[in-house]
C-alpha cells in the first residue's frame, strides 16, 4: 500500500490557516505527521503534544473561552478516550474542531484496531458530535472547510474522520 | 509549612473556604477555572463572578482547560482550583503543561484526600501520592504542598508569581455549606467571553452600512 501520496495534508493545513486556527493539539499519528510539520512550521499556530487525547478537548474548550480557535489531530483509537470530555464543549455549545485519521476499517492488517475503529463514527454520534467521513483525497481538504464553519459558526464539536482509503494502509514492510 | 512529603492520611486543620477566599482577594482581572464538586461550590461561595468558569463535566480536565486558556491570554493570569480526586484523573496534563510552560497560569488543589461527592470514599493522596511531587518531576518550576496555616503567606505569593505554578492545599474534608452557582452551560460561556472578550468579539453582529446622501 500507498504511503501519503497526495498533497491533501498541505490542503488541510490552508484551510485550518484559513479558518484562523492558532492551537493545535495532537496525539500523533503517521497520517497528521505533514499536517503536524506545516503547523509546527507556523508561529502563529501554537502546536501542543498532549499525552491522551481528551486533555485536546478541555484545552479547545479553554482556547474558545479565551477567543482562540483550535484544532484537535489524532487517530481513532484515541476518539475512544474523549467520549467523557466531550460532554462539556457539547453540553456548552462551546465550538470543537477534530481530525481523525481511521485505522480499523480499511485495508487493515492488526485485527486490534477494529473495535475502536468500527466503532469510532457511533462513540462520537453518540454524545452528539457531528462526524463526517471522507474517503477520497481530494475531499478531505474541503470537508475540513466545510467542518470549520459548522464548529465555529454553529458551536457543535465537529469530527472529520480520514479514512485509511485516503490515507493509504500502513506500510509494514517499511 | 511548605513540605516535600506531605503527611498523607494525618489530620488536617486548614478549612477550605476561608482558603479560596483568601487566594481569589487577590485575583484581580484573573480568569477563574473550578473543578467539578466542591470547588466548582467553593469559588462561588466565594462570590460569583463573570470571569469564573463553573466547571460541570469532563473530571480530570480542570488543568487543561486552564491551559488552553491561560496560551490564549497569555497576559492574564490564569487560575485553575481543582481537587485532588479531579486532579489524579488528570495527571498526564501535568506533564503536557510542564513542557508548554504557560507563566500565566497556577493551579491550586483543595486537597482533602476524598472522594466528598460521593460518600467520602479516600483518594490516592490519603495513601501517600504526593501530588506536588508529580508536578515538580514533571518540570514544574514552582510546586509545593501546604498542610498548615503558616505556610499560606508563601503559598498566595506563588501562586501570583511566576509560572506555571502548581500548589498543593491539605484541608480537612469536612463538606461546607453547600453553594450552587448556575449550571447553563452556554450562560457560562457566553457571560465569561463577553467579560473577557467584549460582545463585538463574543456575539459578532452585522449591521448595513448608512446610504451615502
Amino acid at each position: 500500500m500507498a504511503e501519503v501520496t497526495t498533497g491533501w495534508p498541505d490542503d488541510v493545513y490552508a484551510e485550518l490557516e484559513a479558518a484562523g486556527i492558532r492551537q493545535v493539539s495532537y496525539v500523533p499519528d503517521a497520517g497528521h505527521s505533514r499536517l503536524i510539520q506545516r503547523c509546527q512550521a507556523n508561529p502563529a499556530m501554537r502546536t501542543v503534544s498532549l499525552t491522551t487525547e481528551e486533555e485536546g478537548v478541555a484545552m479547545g474548550l479553554g482556547a474558545w473561552l479565551g477567543g482562540d480557535r483550535h484544532v484537535l489531530l489524532m487517530q481513532s483509537s484515541g476518539v475512544g478516550n474523549t467520549i467523557n470530555m466531550l460532554a462539556a464543549p457539547i453540553e456548552m455549545r462551546v465550538p470543537l474542531l477534530m481530525l481523525v485519521t481511521m485505522r480499523g476499517e480499511w485495508a487493515e492488517f492488526n485485527p486490534w484496531q477494529l473495535p475502536m475503529g468500527q466503532g469510532t463514527r457511533a462513540a462520537l454520534e453518540s454524545v452528539g458530535t457531528l462526524v463526517y467521513p471522507v474517503d477520497q483525497p481530494e475531499q478531505i481538504a474541503p470537508t475540513v472547510g466545510a467542518a470549520a464553519t459548522m464548529a465555529f459558526n454553529t458551536g457543535r464539536a465537529v469530527a472529520v474522520l480520514i479514512g485509511q482509503r485516503a490515507i493509504g494502509a500502513k506500510n509494514w514492510n517499511k | 509549612m511548605a513540605s516535600a512529603n506531605p503527611p498523607s492520611g494525618t489530620a488536617v486543620q486548614m478549612l477550605r473556604r476561608p482558603l479560596i477566599e483568601s487566594i481569589l482577594a487577590r485575583r484581580g482581572d484573573a480568569l477563574v477555572i473550578t473543578g467539578l464538586g466542591t470547588t466548582c461550590y467553593d469559588v462561588f461561595s466565594a462570590g460569583d463572578n463573570p470571569l469564573n468558569f463553573y466547571n460541570w463535566a469532563g473530571m480530570g480536565g480542570a488543568a487543561m482547560v486552564a491551559c488552553g486558556l491561560a496560551l490564549a491570554q497569555p497576559a492574564r493570569r490564569v487560575l485553575c482550583i481543582t481537587g485532588d480526586g479531579e486532579m489524579l484523573m488528570g495527571l498526564g496534563s501535568l506533564a503536557t503543561i510542564a513542557c508548554e510552560r504557560p507563566a500565566n497560569l497556577s493551579i491550586v488543589v483543595m486537597d482533602n484526600e476524598h472522594y466528598v461527592e460521593t460518600g467520602m470514599q479516600g483518594t490516592h493522596t490519603g495513601r501517600g501520592v504526593d501530588l506536588a511531587g508529580i508536578a515538580r518531576a514533571a518540570g514544574f518550576p514552582v510546586a509545593t504542598c501546604v498542610t498548615a496555616q503558616d505556610g499560606v503567606p508563601a503559598a498566595l505569593e506563588a501562586i501570583y508569581g511566576p509560572g506555571p505554578v502548581f500548589v498543593n492545599l491539605k484541608v480537612n474534608p469536612a463538606q461546607p455549606p453547600m453553594t450552587l452557582p448556575m449550571r447553563d452551560g452556554p450562560y457560562i460561556r457566553s457571560r465569561f467571553r463577553d467579560a473577557l472578550l467584549g460582545p463585538a468579539v463574543a456575539h459578532p453582529v452585522m449591521i448595513p452600512a448608512p446610504k451615502q446622501a
